[in-house]
């Protein structure tokens, strides 16, 4: 991955807020990373964190209200998708930046076959005729792998399973041949061996296309095996940046290494008890003035309550927000 | 341990659940979805037995059925001595205490308009002679025992996490003192910081009253943790089941093998390098199941003879039952249908109720 690429999406400062009747909720704040050509970034992070807040928000998908963006910049392409007008910033969406939602069945519309939920975007972004953006609706079902594509194209999403569904999702944000893919948990709602497939799949098109991909997850063996670079996202912010390989064998935030000695494997030594992360992530009712994570960190220390730290390097690629410094890699491991 | 193996706290056989497709004006039965197909097994006193398998499996039909939440199509369930298969309702009733059930999605599975103390109370109240004030002190003690701050008993469900609404269904299920709890996906809705708290909180649990658990479940590395053995369900069927340790370092059934194999591990050199068997197709309709072996349509190492004939789960030495044509066991079952050593089918535990239970 080369370093000095200009990246494909730059975001910086990213703000947003829900207000709600009881109050204000501080969903993103001051996120800020940038998406290199071909590369897939993983988003890892638990419920509330504010990933998937992000992509919504930089994409202009959530409804306001009760969603407000504050502040940021969003580029792609030399523009700020944040300022720029709806009926532009629709060209974007499925044209030059696609998405994939977790849930496919609620994302793909019941009423209309998958042929025309696929052609939609042709027609719509690229201005295909009816027989060109069939043809090519075939041809991207088949990329994904659904046998016989051409005469499913009429069948419905009801007709296909849950694996085949997220495979279609796949193909119509593949449609416009787009620079960045935004996968949000596409694979949770699969079982584990049509994960797999998924996977698989996706590492194929990465072949194939060389788009660069971000990848929101909870599941950190899926991101272990899929992404080039990593970013973990906690209390609505990021609090650590790596390498995919510098993240697993030398995490430095506490959350991090946290929640990488909390999950059990499949093989290797077996631990008696999981070690736990006490307590709750926060609900962020005002924009935080202190760390997040400090109130179930092992390693907080009163300036953890006084201020927010922000990202610092502490290797090549990788930052932490944090003022606490982690102990060696070798000692990690085992610690 | 010796002695809890001869003497298992709950023994199915033969467990069949199906649920009729009805079709026309007068629902005339025309089929049967069959969730639970034939599925026999045994959980011995203190130990939990891990149920794995994929969305559709039949693995939480088979535990709400243990449990006769449902009227089963076929079989015997014995738990801790009583036959419950055919019991009339009423009767059940009284058995109720001994056998508990915490549910997946603790959102759904508590009263929104009850509060704790109402919610952990209820079982007390319709099972127990308890004083109000006797049973508040049951409640008070429950809540410690799950990690809930007392003063919350007055609270309601929607002023907890997911991870706090869990233990309130964990008090709930505890209440009657039981001794066997089906945990259905316990900690499937919550988040992995969370996860490890309540697995825990089971752990100690059992430790503490001596629990039997049934844990169902599709994460393969928690189960991994929790279990002290493991039952893999595909397609209504249990295909293999074997202690923790044996079934997770050499799966035999190559349904087990591609599902451990699919399990993504958070190692990006071992992720980098793994050899992954990638299932083809997705899982045949409990409907209208394959012919011979249910897996046999998406077997990397089908034979013809998977695809007229179902293998019996049959023993492979000491613990473990595979059902499958092919595995190591080829040699050994041959040698076991013409008279050999390794002959035993895995079903002794026939005559073993029968020594037991009068």
């Amino acid at each position: 991955m080369p370093d000095g690429a200009a990246p494909v999406l730059a975001v910086s400062g990213l703000k947003t807020v829900f207000r709600t009747r009881g109050g204000e909720v501080h969903a993103v704040n001051d996120v800020g990373f940038r998406l290199r050509p071909g590369e897939l970034l993983g988003v890892v992070g638990e419920s509330g964190s504010g990933k998937s807040v992000t992509m919504m928000s930089l994409l202009g998908l959530l409804p306001s209200p009760p969603a407000e963006v504050r502040a940021g910049e969003v580029i792609f392409d030399g523009r700020n998708l944040l300022t720029m007008p709806p009926e532009e910033l629709r060209a974007v969406r499925g044209g030059g930046i696609g998405f994939i939602f977790q849930d496919p069945m609620t994302s793909l519309n019941p009423v209309f076959n998958v042929g025309f939920q696929i052609t939609e975007p042709l027609r719509r972004h690229l201005g295909m005729d009816r027989a060109r953006a069939e043809a090519r609706a075939a041809e991207l079902l088949d990329l994904v792998g659904i046998p016989d594509a051409r005469r499913r194209l009429k069948d419905y999403p009801h007709q296909f399973s849950g694996g085949m569904r997220q495979r279609v999702m796949i193909a119509i944000a593949l449609a416009c041949d787009p620079k960045v893919l935004i996968a949000d948990e596409p694979t949770t709602a699969l079982d584990v061996t049509i994960q797999a497939q998924i996977l698989e799949l996706v590492r194929d098109l990465r072949q194939k296309l060389g788009m660069a991909i971000i990848w929101i997850t909870h599941d950190l063996g899926v991101i272990a095996g899929i992404a080039d670079r990593v970013m973990v996202m906690y209390g609505g912010q990021v609090v650590e940046e790596a390498p995919v390989k510098a993240l697993f064998a030398d995490p430095r935030h506490p959350y991090t290494r946290a929640l990488l000695r909390t999950i059990p494997h499949v093989r290797g030594p077996r631990a008696a008890r999981l070690r736990v992360i006490e307590g709750q992530p926060p609900i962020l009712r005002a924009a935080p003035s202190a760390c997040p994570f400090r109130a179930r960190c092992a390693h907080a220390m009163p300036r953890c309550a006084a201020e927010n730290p922000a990202l610092r390097a502490v290797g090549s690629g990788h930052a932490i927000a944090c003022f606490w410094d982690a102990p060696a890699a070798a000692e990690a491991a085992h610690g | 341990m010796a002695e809890a193996a001869r003497q298992p706290l709950v023994a199915v056989r033969g467990l069949k659940m199906y649920f009729p497709i009805t079709a026309g004006l007068l629902r005339r039965r025309v089929g049967d979805v069959k969730a639970v197909d034939d599925v026999s097994f045994d959980i011995r006193a203190g130990e939990t037995l891990g149920l794995v398998g994929e969305s559709g499996c039949g693995k939480s039909t088979c535990g709400r059925a243990i449990l006769r939440l449902y009227d089963i199509t076929a079989g015997s369930i014995r738990i801790d001595g009583d036959e419950i298969a055919r019991m009339g309702q009423t009767a059940l009733r009284r058995l109720r205490p001994k056998m508990q059930m915490v549910f997946q999605d603790p959102q759904a599975s508590l009263n929104p308009r009850m509060t704790v103390a109402g919610i952990i109370g209820e079982p007390l109240a319709e099972h127990t002679p308890m004083t109000q004030a006797e049973r508040l002190e049951r409640i008070y003690g429950l809540m410690d025992a799950v990690g809930l701050n007392r003063n919350f008993a007055n609270r309601y469900p929607h002023e907890f996490s997911g991870g706090q609404r869990q233990r309130i269904g964990i008090a709930r299920a505890l209440a009657l003192n039981p001794k066997f709890i089906v945990c259905d996906e316990p900690i499937a809705a919550l988040d992995v910081s969370i996860q490890a708290q309540v697995v825990n909180l089971l752990e100690e649990l059992q430790a503490r009253f001596g629990l039997t658990y049934l844990f169902i479940s599709h994460d393969l590395s928690m189960v991994r943790h929790i279990a002290t053995r493991v039952a893999v369900m595909y397609l209504g069927r249990i295909v293999e089941i074997a202690d923790r340790d044996a079934l997770y370092s050499a799966p035999l059934h190559p349904y087990t093998q591609a599902l451990l194999s699919a399990v993504p591990e958070p190692d990006p050199d071992y992720e980098g390098q793994r050899r992954r068997i990638i299932l083809t197709g997705d899982v045949p309709s409990p409907a209208r199941p394959p012919e011979g072996c249910r897996f046999s349509t998406r077997c990397p190492t089908v034979l013809d003879i998977c695809r007229r004939v179902a293998p019996e789960l049959s023993t492979r030495g000491g613990d473990r039952a595979v059902a499958c044509h092919l595995h190591p066991a080829t040699a050994q079952q041959t040698a076991g249908r013409t008279g050999g050593p390794m002959a035993a089918v895995w079903e002794p535990a026939g005559q073993i109720q029968q020594g037991e239970h009068r």
